[in-house]
C-alpha cells in the first residue's frame, strides 16, 4: 500500500505517527493495526523503553522513556515495523450494547432526531440498531468511546446548546458518531437511549468496558430488563462476558 | 491496631501521588502522578524507599497529621515554612524540609505552608498501605480513582501505613537544595506547529507568559500575547482531528493563549499543539504559582532527550550525597567520623 506516514515530536517522550489527515475507517485501520503491532513487539522484548502507545482516529502517540531509548533509536524501528507490512483484517471483538429507548427520561432528543430527520422515532431506533459501529478512540474522559459507524441518514452536527448534566451510561449520537458517557458529565450530543451497563467501574478489574478496535452494535431491551440488569451491574453480579464475542 | 497517619486537619489540596498510572492512556485513562518528579523522587529517597512509592502531594497548606504507629520517619521536601511537630508531652518543634524526621506515637507532624512553588512532598518510610488502581496509587480525583479513596484528604481520614514502625537509621537530609534550573522553559516544536502562522511561532518564543489563576493539576492556563494560528492552507486554525496529548503538550486554542497540559490531562484533544515541553522541565512546570511569568525556548529533540538524561544523572548524584541530618541537640556521629574526632584528640 501508498502510505504517506508522517512523524510528529511530542517532546522527548513521546511522538505521533500520523496516517493521514481524514477520518476514515481505512486510516484508523492502520492506526490499530500499528498499536497492536507495537504492543506484539514489546511484548516479545523489542522496542525496548516504549512506554505506551495512544491511538486515536488518524494517529497513534508513541510514548517512550529517553532514559532507556531515543527518538533517533526507536523511530526506524517503527518504520522498520510499517514497512515489514502492518496486520490486516485483525481479530477484533464483537461487543453488544443493551440499549433501553422507551423512556423519554431516557431518550429525551429522540423525538427532536426523528423529526430533524425526517422519520418516524422507530426508524430512528432500528437504524441505531442497524448501525455496524467501530470504537475509534477512548478519550475525553476514562472510557468515554468515540464510536464510529452510525446510518448516514442519521447524521447531524451536536446540539447547539449543549446540556450542563448527561447521566451516566446515556447513549448519544453526533455526527457520524455514537457514544455512552461513562459517568454523569456535560455533553452536546443527542440523547437516544440509555444503557444499565457502566463503561466505567472501578470495581472490576478491567474498569473499562471498551477498547479502541471493538466493533460494537446495540441490542434494543424494554424498561423491564433495563432494571433487571441495573440491579445485576450495580450490584456487580453481572456477567460482562457474555456481551463480547472474540 | 494497624498503623496509620490520622488527618486532624487537612491541607488545601493533598492528593497521594506516585510516578503516575503508565498504560492505559490508551482507554482514556490519565496518568496522573507527582506534578514536580524530582521533589517526590527525592523524598522517596531519603526514607529509602524505591522511586515509585507513593507519598503526599501538598499545594499551598499542609495537613495536619497525627501518628498512630509505633514510630514513623517521614521526609519532607519541597519550599515549607513553619512546618511543627508537636507534643503529646512536649512543646511544638520547629522542622526543617529536605530531610527526614522521626516521629512516635501519638505526636502530630503539622505541615507548613508551601512557599515559593505550588507543590511540596512529604514521603513515608515503607510507603501507604493502600491497593493500588490500574497499577498506581496516583489519585486522580476526576473519575474518584486511585490514592485515598480517589481524592484530596479531609478531616478525619486514617492513612493505612506499611510498616508499623520506622526502620533504624539516621536521618537524612539533602546534601543542597535541588537545581531545578532557570531560565526559559525548553520546549520542542510540534505536534502540530504547522497550524500556526510565523508570525504566531515567533510571539510564542519571544514573549512572557503569566501563570493565570487556572492552573491546577490538569494543566496551566497562561496569558499573554495571543499566538497566531494560520489562516490558509490545509493546516490551518486551531482544530484538528482529536490526536494524543503528550505530557507538557501546550494546545493553543481559537483564543491564542497557551495551556500547557500536566498529569490529569485528558488522554486525546482536539486543539492543535504548538510545542511540547521538555520532560527536563516538566517539575518546573508543576511547581509554578499563579502569578509567575515564564518565557519558552525553542530545543531539538535530541537535547531534551540529553536534558532530561543530564537530570536524572544529577538527581542520581544528589541522592547519593545525602548528609546524617544531627538530631537537635545531639551528636553529630558521622561527622565527628570524618574529622577524626571521635576520640576527641585530633592528629596532625
Amino acid at each position: 500500500m501508498n502510505v504517506s506516514v508522517r512523524y510528529l515530536s511530542c517532546g522527548d517522550t513521546a511522538f505521533s505517527v500520523e496516517f493521514g489527515n481524514k477520518i476514515s475507517p481505512e486510516i484508523n485501520g492502520r492506526v490499530m493495526a500499528l498499536h497492536a503491532a507495537i504492543g506484539q513487539a514489546a511484548k516479545s522484548g523489542e522496542l525496548a523503553g516504549v512506554v505506551e502507545t495512544v491511538p486515536s482516529m488518524r494517529a497513534l502517540m508513541v510514548c517512550y522513556d529517553p532514559m532507556t531509548t531515543s527518538r533517533a533509536k526507536l523511530e526506524p524501528e517503527i518504520e522498520g515495523l510499517i514497512a515489514r507490512g502492518l496486520p490486516t483484517g485483525m481479530k477484533t471483538r464483537q461487543v453488544t450494547i443493551p440499549c433501553c429507548y422507551d423512556d423519554p427520561e431516557f431518550a429525551p432528543d429522540l423525538k427532536e432526531v426523528a423529526e430533524r430527520t425526517k422519520k418516524k422515532v422507530e426508524d430512528v431506533i432500528a437504524l441505531h440498531l442497524a448501525s455496524r459501529f467501530t470504537v475509534y478512540v477512548l478519550g475525553f474522559m476514562p472510557g468515554l468511546a468515540y464510536i464510529a459507524g452510525l446510518e448516514k441518514s442519521l447524521y447531524l452536527p451536536r446540539r447547539s446548546q449543549p446540556r450542563v448534566r448527561v447521566p451516566r451510561s446515556t447513549v448519544a449520537i453526533a455526527m457520524d458518531m455514537t457514544t455512552i458517557y461513562p459517568f454523569e458529565s456535560p455533553g452536546g450530543w443527542h440523547l437516544i437511549g440509555r444503557t444499565p451497563l457502566w463503561m466505567f467501574d472501578q470495581r472490576r478489574e478491567q474498569p473499562v468496558f471498551l477498547a479502541p478496535g471493538d466493533s460494537l452494535t446495540f441490542q434494543r431491551i424494554d424498561r423491564k430488563a433495563y432494571d433487571r440488569i441495573s440491579r445485576e451491574v450495580e450490584a456487580g453480579a453481572f456477567d460482562w462476558a457474555r456481551l463480547v464475542r472474540a | 491496631m494497624s498503623a496509620a497517619l490520622k488527618v486532624v486537619r487537612p491541607g488545601l489540596f493533598d492528593t497521594l501521588q506516585d510516578l503516575g498510572r503508565i498504560g492505559y492512556m490508551a482507554l482514556g485513562m490519565p496518568t496522573a502522578g507527582a506534578m514536580d518528579r524530582v521533589a517526590l523522587t527525592l523524598a522517596n529517597a531519603l526514607c529509602g524507599n524505591p522511586a515509585n512509592t507513593a507519598g503526599l502531594e501538598i499545594g499551598v497548606m499542609g495537613p495536619d497529621l497525627l501518628v498512630e504507629a509505633d514510630s514513623v520517619r517521614v521526609a519532607l521536601v519541597g519550599p515549607l515554612s513553619a512546618s511543627l511537630i508537636e507534643g503529646p508531652d512536649a512543646p511544638p518543634k520547629p522542622i526543617d524540609s529536605d530531610r527526614t524526621h522521626l516521629l512516635k506515637r501519638g505526636q502530630m507532624l503539622r505541615v507548613g505552608m508551601v512557599e515559593g512553588s505550588s507543590t511540596a512532598y512529604l514521603a513515608v518510610a515503607g510507603g501507604f498501605d493502600l491497593p493500588p488502581f490500574m497499577g498506581s496509587l496516583s489519585t486522580y480525583a476526576r473519575a474518584g480513582v486511585g490514592g485515598y479513596q480517589g481524592r484530596k484528604l479531609a478531616a478525619g481520614d486514617s492513612l493505612p501505613l506499611v510498616r508499623d514502625q520506622a526502620p533504624p537509621g539516621d536521618e537524612k537530609k539533602l546534601g543542597q537544595p535541588f537545581d531545578y534550573g532557570s531560565g526559559p522553559v525548553r520546549v520542542v516544536w510540534g505536534p502540530q506547529d504547522d497550524y500556526f502562522s510565523s508570525k504566531g511561532r515567533r510571539t510564542f518564543v519571544e514573549s512572557d507568559y503569566r501563570v493565570s489563576k487556572e492552573a491546577d493539576r490538569m494543566g496551566i492556563r497562561f496569558e499573554g500575547p495571543t499566538i497566531e494560528h494560520s489562516v490558509t492552507g490545509d493546516k490551518r486554525g486551531a482544530d484538528i482531528i482529536s490526536d494524543g496529548i503528550g505530557p507538557g503538550a501546550i494546545q493553543v486554542p481559537g483564543a491564542g493563549l497557551p495551556i500547557v497540559l500536566l498529569g490529569d490531562r485528558q488522554t486525546v484533544g482536539g486543539y492543535s499543539k504548538i510545542a511540547t515541553v521538555a520532560s527536563v522541565d516538566l517539575p518546573r512546570l508543576g511547581r509554578l504559582l499563579p502569578g509567575q511569568v515564564v518565557r519558552f525556548s525553542p530545543v531539538t529533540v535530541e537535547e531534551a532527550e540529553k536534558l532530561r538524561r543530564d537530570q536524572e544523572a544529577r538527581l542520581q548524584r544528589a541522592i547519593a550525597d545525602f548528609k546524617t541530618a544531627r538530631p537537635p541537640g545531639g551528636i553529630d556521629l558521622a561527622r565527628l567520623y570524618e574529622e577524626n574526632l571521635i576520640d576527641g584528640v585530633v592528629y596532625y
